[in-house]
């Protein structure tokens, strides 16, 4: 309990026009925790997720990240040389559409296996390895590993960007609707995994969606967004079973037994 | 040791209903609740006067409006009204145990694994924590053959021996039973009664509600009545 956050961020704000995308928002999400934003189209989640991964500067407020060494990185001023490398060792990054994420001319080993080379790895035979390896935990068979992903079911591709984003063990991983594009068994399989996936990984995963039964399923904790504020926060049963705001409220009596 | 476990001290829930315009439900007013080590708590009271909701409270599952709900965490005193959710998250973790009506299905993991994630989460080696897990399950008459299927297909009975399994693993330090035998036959029931026997036993506080009177009386210590409020039972009608 006395760790601290990896990422804590405080009065936000960002306007695209007469758009208030985000209006003094702050959040901190801990070692471990799996913290998701839900909210309606538009409210102001993907650029949230944009603002703390250093992608999109805010108009103000600030974005710290505690890194492996302890050290307070301030996202925004670290300038890009310093996001470059978290983004390629301590941060994680998985899109809605896996064409975003993968490089689909690169073998889906090869997919996996330039992650591992660009942390340093320089053995093939033990990149090949570790990369057959993740497409097991994916389950991909492993036989596909020299196939192109543009072959791959958008499933598929979103397995193995799940494999190519793990494999390098981030410490905070960015998730922007991972089963947005994809038919609802396809979806069940794929939560399952990635619940799986993290919790073995012990990773700090900020989700989001505007899915309430990924949030139940995933989420330890729940931020919940409208026109660019968060209305409401908390345990994620406690915001699903007991939503206080007439927002939560509306978005929870909308869905079905979530 | 001053004796209690749990206890609430003036809690007050009352529910908004934003999408009604904005009624309000005034459930529980000024609920004195003291539970000790060992003792065993059954709520009574009549339909709709707040059983479920003072125990969803005591788990954090409700928010509490007013009051204090505070919980012996670690050698300390938590004010679990007061807590940060990942406080709430370690206390559920460590101390406060909860078997629910029905099982939260989480879809495709077996029900081994259902038992024995809280006590892989409290730091067990997995196949320790599969053993345990085995060894419950195989107490409440569970078919090893159904251990490695995921319980969405099972019946709720055996649903409920997952739940309760789940449950009673950890044993924690406080738990919380809402009608944890319901679904049972009358062998399984017997089972459910000897593990709360037995984490009575071995100190737990426990609080429950049980609408079959036989369990009721053979578990309870005493019973808690949570009074309706004139208010709900009118706006319950
Ligand atoms: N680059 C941009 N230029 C102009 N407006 C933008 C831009 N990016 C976002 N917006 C606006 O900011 C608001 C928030 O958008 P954002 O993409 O964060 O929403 P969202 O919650 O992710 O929605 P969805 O669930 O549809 O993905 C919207 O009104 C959007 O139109
Ligand atoms: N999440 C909720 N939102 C709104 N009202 C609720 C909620 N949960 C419970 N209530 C209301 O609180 C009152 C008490 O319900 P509760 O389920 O606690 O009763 P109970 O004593 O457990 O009854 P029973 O014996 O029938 O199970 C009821 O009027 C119920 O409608
Ligand atoms: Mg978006
Ligand atoms: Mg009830």
């Amino acid at each position: 309990m006395s760790d601290a956050p990896i990422l804590e961020a405080s009065g936000l704000h960002l306007r695209f026009g007469s758009v208030a995308a985000l209006d003094e928002v702050a959040l901190r999400v801990w070692p471990g925790e799996v913290v998701a934003i839900l909210g309606e189209s538009g409210s102001g989640k993907t650029s949230l997720l944009r603002v703390l991964s250093g992608t999109v500067a805010p108009d103000a407020g600030e974005v710290f990240y505690r890194d492996a060494a302890g050290v307070l990185v301030p996202v925004h001023v670290a300038g890009e040389a310093a996001l470059r490398r978290l983004a390629r060792t301590e941060w994680g990054f998985v899109h809605q559409n896996p064409r975003d994420g993968l490089r689909l001319g690169v073998s889906a080993g090869g997919n996996v296996g330039e992650r591992l080379m660009a942390v340093g790895a320089r053995h093939y035979g033990g990149i090949r390895a570790a990369a057959a390896e993740w497409l097991r935990r994916v389950e991909i068979d492993p036989a596909r590993m020299d196939d192109l992903p543009r072959d791959f079911s958008g499933g598929m591709q979103q397995r193995l960007q799940i494999a190519r984003t793990l494999v390098t063990r981030p410490r905070l991983v960015f998730m922007d609707e991972p089963t947005g594009g994809l038919d609802v068994s396809v979806q069940a399989r794929l939560l399952d995994l990635i619940r799986a996936l993290v919790a073995d990984l012990g990773l700090a995963v900020l989700l989001v969606t505007h899915d309430i039964a990924v949030a139940r399923l995933l989420a330890h904790r729940l931020v919940v967004m409208r026109r660019g504020r968060v209305v409401e926060h908390g345990l994620t049963d406690r915001v699903l079973d007991d939503p206080q705001h007439e927002y939560t409220q509306l978005l929870v009596s909308s869905v079905l037994a979530a | 040791m001053s004796g209690w476990a749990l206890r609430t001290e003036g809690l007050v829930k009352t529910f908004t209903l934003h999408l009604q315009g904005g009624a309000r439900l005034p459930v529980l007013y000024g609920v004195d609740l003291s539970v000790a080590s060992g003792e065993c708590v059954a709520l009574a009271g009549p339909s709709g006067a707040g059983k479920s909701t003072l125990m969803r409270c005591l788990y954090g599952n409700y928010g509490a409006e007013g009051g204090r709900i505070l919980i012996r965490h670690r050698g300390e005193t938590v004010d679990l009204t007061a807590a940060d959710a990942r406080l709430v998250r370690e206390v559920r973790r460590e101390t406060l145990g909860h078997v629910s009506q029905f099982l939260r299905v989480i879809p495709r993991v077996p029900s081994l694994d259902i038992v024995a994630e809280p006590l892989v989460a409290r730091g067990m080696a997995p196949d320790a924590a599969r053993a345990e897990a085995r060894a419950l399950l195989s107490r409440l008459n569970m078919p090893p053959a159904l251990h490695a299927l995921p319980p969405a297909t099972f019946s709720g009975g055996e649903q409920q021996r997952v739940n309760l399994a789940r449950g009673f693993a950890p044993g924690y330090p406080v738990l919380l039973l809402d009608e944890p035998t319901a679904s049972l036959d009358a062998a399984n029931r017997d089972v459910a009664v000897a593990l709360i026997r037995e984490a009575k036993a071995a100190g737990a506080a426990v609080v429950g509600i049980f609408h079959d009177t036989d369990v009721r009386d053979r578990v309870a210590d005493r019973l808690f009545t949570v009074e309706p409020r004139p208010e709900a039972s009118r706006s319950a009608a």
